[in-house]
């Protein structure tokens, strides 16, 4: 079971209390944008086994938007953070390396 | 304003009791909790000072409950609702902020009794303890099927707020989880 903590209100819960809102950190590629970014924006999305970035909600808490990084494989959860953000924080990513060294996803590494 | 609960004043017996507690004013608060006039019109109303996040500050039915980062549960007797209301609308006019009476959308059942931690445990996925769940400690979460808020009172009892409709649904549940005799471990 994946246990997250929501950076809002502190609370660390088990993923029932949450409702995951897909990948993290995408880019919209609205009118005007060409077809193979509207296609990445729409459609393409990563399926790592392994490291990942995710939204996740606080459905049954505070209702907040935030950011996950996790292992997909052990449902490791390297850290959560805000939802301000359109990249993962350093503090992040430093876990992560510790963790899993040399890994990348998408454009972050 | 309704004038009966959607329980209508039930109770069960036993060593650990499940009761409505009737009608309960509530209000929702979104705004900027750090603000001064905010802090100051629920100190008023209430009584209390603003609760830290996960923590409730409540005396018998007047109390201030911390919900999110930007949202407070105001309580106040059920006939004071609409005038407090329009009292924190008086106080923060001109700041960005929402307060809208919700009594009547909601149901407060209290659950009481030597059992009520493993009440509340059988059903909602949080750590239940004393060490981690003391009296003043407020949570939202899940309980089985659907969003529901307690906190705990001085005296080791919990309440336990729900939406009105399925107040019924949230009595059952924890009617069934409190005829079991208590495990002993909370």
């Amino acid at each position: 079971m994946l246990i997250l903590e929501c950076p809002y209100c502190g609370v660390t819960g088990e993923e029932t209390e949450f409702h995951g809102g897909g990948e993290a950190h995408l880019t919209r590629h609205g009118p005007g944008s060409s077809d193979d970014d509207f296609e990445n924006y729409l459609f393409l999305r990563e399926n790592p086994r392994g490291v990942h970035f995710e939204r996740w909600r606080h459905v049954n808490g505070c209702g907040k938007w935030f950011h996950a990084a996790r292992d997909t494989a052990t449902l490791e959860v390297f850290g959560t953070y805000s939802a301000q953000t359109t990249e993962p924080p350093q503090d992040i990513k430093d876990a992560i390396t510790a963790k899993r060294p040399g890994w990348s996803w998408r454009e972050f590494k | 304003m309704s004038e009966t609960s959607a329980l209508n004043g039930r109770g069960t017996e036993g060593t650990t009791t499940v009761r409505d507690t009737g009608l309960q004013g509530m209000i929702t608060l979104r705004g900027n909790l750090a603000s001064t006039k905010l802090k100051a019109i629920c100190k008023e109303i209430t009584g209390q000072p603003m609760p830290k996040a996960g923590q409730a500050h409540v005396s018998g039915d007047t109390g201030l409950a911390w919900m999110s980062p930007d949202e407070l549960l105001v309580l106040v007797p059920h006939g004071q609702a609409a005038d407090a209301v329009a009292r924190i609308d008086a106080a923060l006019a001109g700041q960005h902020f929402l307060a809208v009476n919700v009594s009547d959308a909601r149901a407060l059942i209290a659950v009481e009794g030597a059992g009520a931690r493993e009440v509340i445990a059988r059903l909602c996925p949080v750590d239940m303890s004393p060490e981690a769940f003391g009296p003043g400690a407020f949570r939202r979460t899940r309980m089985a099927q659907i969003p529901a808020a307690f906190w705990m009172e001085q005296d080791g009892s919990l309440r336990v707020i729900c939406f009105r409709s399925v107040a019924e649904y949230a009595f059952g549940l924890l009617s069934t989880a409190a005829k079991s005799p208590a495990v002993g471990f909370l």
